[in-house]
């Protein structure tokens, strides 16, 4: 049993750690494909990233529904400084979670299990964050769309090996969609349901 | 008495993650109004809380602002948002286009082409270009969910059967991303070419209506216009008076009660840096310089 | 030679200080203090404080004070504060039935259990300017009894009663309360957002709102069932604590309409509601705001909306004060830009329309 004394900490100066970490999430976002580094520290519980655990203290409170994939759920560290950092509820309905946390892609439900908006309003959707292996090496994709000056080119080793694939779901689905959030240790991509991806091969 | 004590950049955290959020959606769904809780600000409604609270939420210690209203750094509104800011957060600050990092205006864009290490925030009034067509929100709702403008055109086309022309001068709707139509905000259609493919990231924020909204770098910005009538950006027939630019955005100053006109560049900073540069309008003084400012503003 | 206009700085500087001294006038003349105005204006400041949302006589006294009387000015500082406080949740449902009354009167009934209270009220008054109020007057004792600890039980639970009104919706528990300051307003929205929109509206928007449905513009046959003022306790359930705890007690005026009834083939004909509720004493405020809420029912209870007061995206989105001022006080910012396009454009339209209608020899002589 872990008290909330033992809890790995949140950041050590709450405002400027927020600060800096959105900036590089939101240069993510605009730029598809880019990889950000996430700067502050915050304590990393159980299976969290310290770049997930970062967007987390930015981006979660009471507001933001939560739905964790069995990796994190299983971990009570990160449900407790989850909990206590944040006050984001964990609900059980992805399709209602305003983020969710992947810890292990291998089991990455079906992407029309989260949020996607709807027609009038697609903001109401889920952000999944998902922790990979690799933003720097792997299998190398070419991304296209708003954000990107003509193509970007990505190398990272993600789990599904399909997830770029799956994503293909958001063409048909515009303006409802969803949008990830790629997370290996301090890096941070972002692919939002604008950026259309080719697999270039490894 | 509960006295008050004030956040760095003025709102709370918690505001500032809201908004943070609605910002992340704004550019993933690039020209769709996010609803956000706008928060009331110290200054009213109307004079700039939208732009105000986007640049709350983003601004760093790191950061260099400008603050522009009108094209200008001198404006007593951009005055006094930028001290709003010098003082809640401690930012430094510039009027040189090139060196700010985050630039809030209302009803321009600067005439120096941006770079992608630049955030442009937009104060906007009125954020749905519908609006005037159409005064319901449920309808103009449904009209963005279904693509469907075909209001906006008809409206366009009358312009053009009783005047010869799209009689629109300012707040010119734009397609974004080929996909929602989008309010520029009060800029001169003048202004609307320079969103295309910018590599800068433009934010919106709309106070009092509390929609965020956003436009990422090198996004596709069209100006909505027909195969035989074209969208034409505002040209002036005369160099600027104090540097000579030609291809500005002017402001026309009444010198006189007969008739006496002179067009001098609505962005000043673009024009004193010209006139530093070594370029001379028909009417230019030296470059002005308040030594005392600049002093002041460190 | 021409310089552009520069200094904005300095004069906004000297504009604030012009502005500081003309607040406090000729400084022969005493200061006003803060308990004056919580003492002497009280009106005010409850006005202040409704529309402010936010219940704290003495900011509300500072903000009539630094706004020099100027209320929907000193309404904007209250609320610009209260955006930055933290939010610890909300409070317990008060119950207005347990409230101690000091005034209490019901337009339907002639007499009800717990008895009319005229209480402080204008009503009655002759409107004959008073010059013995110009200075040193002091006011009679009031007359004092013992207060009465008869309950007083609301007028519209009397005629619930007995079914003769559509019962008040039940809270439901754990259901959490909407708070359009938190959320983005969306449309249609449910009664809540609704009535937390319209305590926060301006009382000159609502009191035209509410007399055009008199008039016929969205008719709804009101009657007072009752309107009361007092003091209730305002408790809180602290999560770590478990149970209710008092904050207080606060000033209200509720006004509880009794409106045109309904009824169908499938359901008994009763009276139905609208609700005003307000910091202080604020009886134009309650009464305007019940009329409205009523209005605004139209849709729920099956009747055509076709009045301004009915028309919900309407009287919300132009009901606070602070919003409309900023908006139309905005038009006195620079627009010299925007103005420029549209100049320039008028003056080209007005050239092609000179050139269309020039004569048709001056055409010919110019070509």
């Amino acid at each position: 049993m872990t008290t909330i004394a033992e809890l790995p900490p949140g950041f050590a100066d709450k405002v400027l750690s927020a600060q800096s970490t959105f900036r590089s999430v939101m240069d993510a976002m605009a730029r598809p494909g880019s990889v950000q580094r996430i700067v502050p520290m915050a304590g990393t519980p159980g299976p969290m990233m310290r770049g997930t655990a970062a967007i987390a203290l930015t981006l979660f409170d009471h507001d933001t529904p939560l739905w964790l994939d069995a990796r994190m759920a299983e971990s009570s560290d990160v449900t407790k400084w989850l909990k206590f950092h944040t006050g984001a509820p964990v609900v059980q309905d992805s399709s209602v979670a305003s983020f969710a946390l992947i810890g292990d892609g291998g089991t990455l439900p079906s992407l029309e299990r989260f949020a996607l908006g709807t027609a009038e309003y697609p903001d109401r959707s889920t952000t999944v964050i998902v922790q990979v292996d690799s933003l720097a090496s792997g299998r190398s994709f070419e991304l296209r769309g708003p954000g990107i000056d003509g193509v970007a080119t990505l190398q990272a080793s993600v789990k599904p090996f399909d997830l770029f694939e799956r994503l293909h779901m958001n063409e048909a689905l515009f303006p409802r969609g969803i949008d990830v959030v790629l997370v290996a240790d301090d890096a941070v991509v972002a692919i939002p349901r604008t950026t259309r991806i080719v697999s270039k091969g490894s | 008495m509960n006295a008050p004590a004030y956040n760095f950049a003025y709102l709370d955290e918690q505001t500032k993650r809201m908004i943070r959020r609605a910002i992340l959606k704004a550019i993933a769904i690039p020209g769709y109004q996010v609803p956000f809780a706008s928060r009331e600000m110290p200054m009213p409604y109307g004079w700039g809380t939208g732009g105000v609270q986007v640049t709350a939420a983003i601004l760093g210690p790191q950061d260099v602002l400008k603050v522009i209203d009108q094209g200008s750094d001198d404006t007593t509104n951009a005055i006094s948002i930028r001290k709003f800011f010098a003082k809640t957060a401690g930012v430094a600050t510039t009027t040189a286009t090139d060196e700010a990092t985050v630039i809030q205006t209302r009803h321009r864009i600067p005439e120096t082409a941006l770079n992608a290490n630049q955030v442009l925030v937009y104060q906007v009034p009125i954020p749905e270009p519908l609006r005037f067509l159409e005064p319901r929100e449920t309808e103009t709702r449904r009209m963005h969910a279904l693509a469907e403008y075909g209001l906006m055109h008809v409206k366009l086309y009358e312009d053009i059967a009783r005047f010869g022309h799209i009689a629109t001068a300012y707040a010119y709707p734009v397609k974004v991303n080929a996909r929602y139509v989008m309010d520029p905000s009060p800029t001169p259609k003048f202004d609307n070419p320079k969103m295309d493919n910018c590599p800068a990231l433009q934010l919106f924020g709309a106070g009092r209506e509390k929609r965020i909204y956003a436009i990422p770098p090198y996004t596709q910005v069209v100006s909505l216009d027909f195969e035989d009538h074209p969208f034409e950006p505002y040209r002036f027939n005369a160099p600027c008076a104090l540097c000579a630019a030609e291809n500005s955005y002017l402001d026309e100053i009444v010198t006189d009660d007969k008739g006496g006109r002179m067009f001098v560049c609505s962005d000043t900073d673009y024009c004193e840096s010209r006139q530093a540069a070594g370029h001379h309008g028909s009417l230019s003084a030296a470059p002005y310089k308040d030594k005392a400012q600049e002093a002041a503003n460190g | 030679m021409y310089v552009a206009v520069k200094g904005g700085e300095r004069a906004i500087e000297n504009a604030h200080r012009l502005l500081a001294h003309k607040r406090r006038g000729d400084q022969d003349v005493a200061e006003i203090s803060l308990d004056q105005i919580t003492e002497q204006l009280g009106l005010a400041v409850d006005r202040v404080m409704s529309e402010g949302s936010l219940y704290d006589r003495e900011l509300a006294a500072l903000a009539i004070k630094q706004a020099r009387g100027d209320l929907i000015e000193a309404i904007f500082l209250v609320r610009a504060f209260r955006a930055t406080l933290p939010r610890f949740g909300a409070s317990e449902p008060v119950d207005t039935g347990a409230m101690r009354v000091q005034r209490r009167v019901s337009a339907t009934f002639k007499d009800i259990p717990g008895g009319q209270i005229l209480g402080p009220t204008f009503d009655y008054t002759h409107r004959l300017l008073d010059p013995s109020l110009a200075e040193g007057f002091v006011p009679e004792a009031p007359a004092m009894a013992e207060a009465s600890t008869a309950p007083t039980p609301r007028v519209t639970d009397i005629l619930g009663r007995d079914g003769l009104i559509e019962s008040s919706p039940e809270a439901e528990d754990g259901a959490s309360v909407g708070d359009l300051t938190r959320e983005p307003l969306n449309f249609p929205a449910d009664r809540d957002l609704r009535l937390q929109n319209l305590a926060r509206g301006d009382e000159g928007f609502l009191l035209a709102m509410g007399y055009s449905t008199q008039r016929g513009y969205g008719r709804n046959h009101p009657f007072v069932g009752e309107i009361r003022f007092g003091e209730v306790e305002v408790e809180f359930v602290a999560e770590d604590v478990g149970f209710a705890v008092p904050l207080g007690a606060i000033a209200l005026t509720e006004c509880q309409m009794v409106n045109q009834f309904k009824g169908s083939a499938t359901e008994a004909p009763c009276f139905t509601r609208g609700y005003g509720l307000a910091f202080g004493q604020s009886e134009r405020k309650t009464m305007s705001m019940a009329l409205v809420d009523r209005a605004l029912r139209a849709r729920e209870l099956g009747e055509e909306a076709l009045a301004p007061a009915q028309d919900e995206e309407f009287v919300m989105s132009h009901s606070d004060n602070v919003q409309a001022t900023g908006f139309v006080e905005h038009l006195k910012l620079p627009h010299y830009v925007d103005f420029q396009s549209e100049l320039g454009l008028l003056r080209k339209l007005r050239q092609e329309f000179a050139d269309a209608n020039a004569p048709d020899a001056m055409k010919e002589a110019a070509e």
